[in-house]
């Protein structure tokens, strides 16, 4: 249970009717809406999770409800983040949700953080706050949201989505294990995409926020289970919840008896984010550069324009093969946004494809130099030469 | 016997969408010879899987059932027919 004093806390008359089904359980009652009043809870990130969260938090009456964000509204935003609405779009998600927050319950005080999250500012800013809320959209800041809440002692309401899948959990280094011990290092990047590149469900943050809400609720209130020590799956396709065990890593790098990081660290370097994408201009790439790719693990599709005569007799592995005069009816099943390399024989079909494909707004499209062939005498001998 | 592996939505792209794998198995396997099978169907898991060193890579955390790998006998922890193999990614979205 979180550590709150409710000592001069008092509800007023229109408090005890806004909140009245909650006084009216015993696992809440006037004590528990109390220290609902005297909590004191900061969301990261006004988003898709954001969104549910800030709305039953403060309709939930949490006395102060913090708020870190520094976007603005953007109207692919509207599908899934229900605090905004169409006359938002372009202002200040803070202002925004505030003007709507204070509707939804004019009784609690908001602050607003137009901040972006950062080492020099984390600290601080959870200070004032007993449970932190960790709504953002990047591992960079997941990182240190997680952190610093180890670093400063307090519970981080963990939740991710992707697509059709959430994750939810109970991240509390002092009574069980974090983010870290699960996932002790962030993937390279561009091997996860973001929902920005991904895309989401509308609603799955609505589900995933909500039982993040859930949760805050009852670490402040003490009641129920906690999700500590355990990583809730959502799949709203196959419409099933699963429970996995979670312990803390004996050798959490931040969490564990004998940390090897007591402060915060440069996220963005950790992330391997320090330096952009660097992609060629050229319209060909050599097997080399492919083979680093793969060896990197960097998503792409690999596109095989030959005859399906050709596919059989030899193949790079992992490619999808289009023979050249189907490109024009299947370039559809390609994902322009991504990075697509093709190749044929030796390198003439493949051009001719690359360049009809970078017409079509695939701007990421490589011709491998030399094909297939060449991919066999420099990367793979295993590969027959015909 | 034979055991289910649980295919995270990031990873399902390389195995034709599909959410679940099933692989056949015998007695005394272990998770590493499971997941060596999964990536023999599916090769272009194998990058996402595995780095250059041949190990599983850091960030994939494995589950049986709904205990970690790395809190029982790691890659040489054995399955039993029937177990469920969950392959549980980092995600990040929730805010764009």
């Amino acid at each position: 249970m979180i550590d709150l004093s409710t000592a001069g806390v008092q509800l007023s008359p229109e408090e005890v009717r806004r909140y009245s089904r909650h006084l009216i359980m015993p696992e809440v009652g006037l004590e528990g809406q109390k220290r609902l009043k005297a909590a004191k809870v900061l969301i990261v990130g006004a988003g898709g999770l954001g969104s549910p969260l800030g709305l039953y938090l403060a309709a939930a009456g949490i006395g102060e409800l913090g708020l870190v964000d520094f976007d603005v509204v953007d109207e692919s935003n509207l599908h899934r983040q229900v605090l905004y609405g169409q006359g938002d779009v372009g202002r200040p998600k803070i202002a925004a949700a505030f003007d709507r927050l204070r509707e939804v319950n004019p009784h609690i005080r908001l602050n607003p953080h137009e901040t972006r999250l950062s080492s020099d500012n984390a600290l601080e800013l959870f200070a004032d706050y007993d449970v932190i809320v960790d709504g953002t959209d990047n591992f960079p800041t997941r990182y240190l949201v997680n952190d610093a809440c180890v670093l400063s002692g307090k519970p981080n309401v963990y939740g991710s989505i992707f697509r059709f899948e959430g994750q939810v959990s109970v991240f509390w280094a002092e009574k069980g294990p974090c983010y870290r011990c699960l996932f002790a290092e962030p993937p390279p990047p561009g091997l996860v995409p973001s929902c920005a590149e991904g895309g989401v469900l509308g609603v799955l943050p609505g589900i995933i926020g909500a039982l993040q809400t859930n949760e805050v609720i009852k670490l402040i209130l003490g009641v129920g289970d906690p999700l500590i020590g355990r990583l809730l799956l959502f799949d709203a396709l196959g419409m099933s919840f699963r429970e996995l065990k979670l312990k803390k890593d004996p050798d959490c790098p931040v969490c564990s008896e004998e940390p090897t990081q007591t402060e915060l660290i440069d996220y963005e370097q950790f992330c391997g984010l320090g330096e952009e994408e660097q992609l060629p201009d050229d319209l060909d790439i050599t097997p080399e550069i492919l083979r680093q790719w793969l060896d990197d693990g960097r998503p792409l599709t690999l596109v095989d324009v030959r005859n399906p005569e050709e596919y059989d007799i030899c193949r790079i592995e992992g490619s999808t093969l289009i023979p050249l005069h189907q490109l024009p009816e299947r370039h559809h099943e390609l994902d322009p946004q991504e990075i697509t390399v093709v190749h044929c024989h030796h390198g003439p079909r493949s051009t001719r494809a690359t360049l009809f494909l970078k017409d079509r707004g695939f701007q990421r499209a490589y011709n491998l130099a030399g094909g297939i062939h060449a991919w066999s005498q420099r990367i793979d001998p295993s590969i027959p030469l015909y | 016997m034979s055991v289910i592996i649980e295919i995270p939505t990031p990873l399902r792209r390389f195995t034709d969408n599909r959410s679940q794998v099933e692989i056949p198995t015998q007695e005394g396997h272990t998770v590493e010879q499971v997941l060596r099978q999964v990536v023999e169907a599916h090769p272009s898991l194998q990058r996402h899987l595995y780095g250059d060193d041949g190990r599983l890579r850091s960030f994939v955390n494995v589950f049986v059932g709904d205990e970690d790998v790395r809190h029982l006998d790691g890659p040489q922890t054995s399955v039993a027919d029937g177990s469920r193999i969950s392959i549980i990614p980092s995600i990040a979205g929730g805010r764009r």
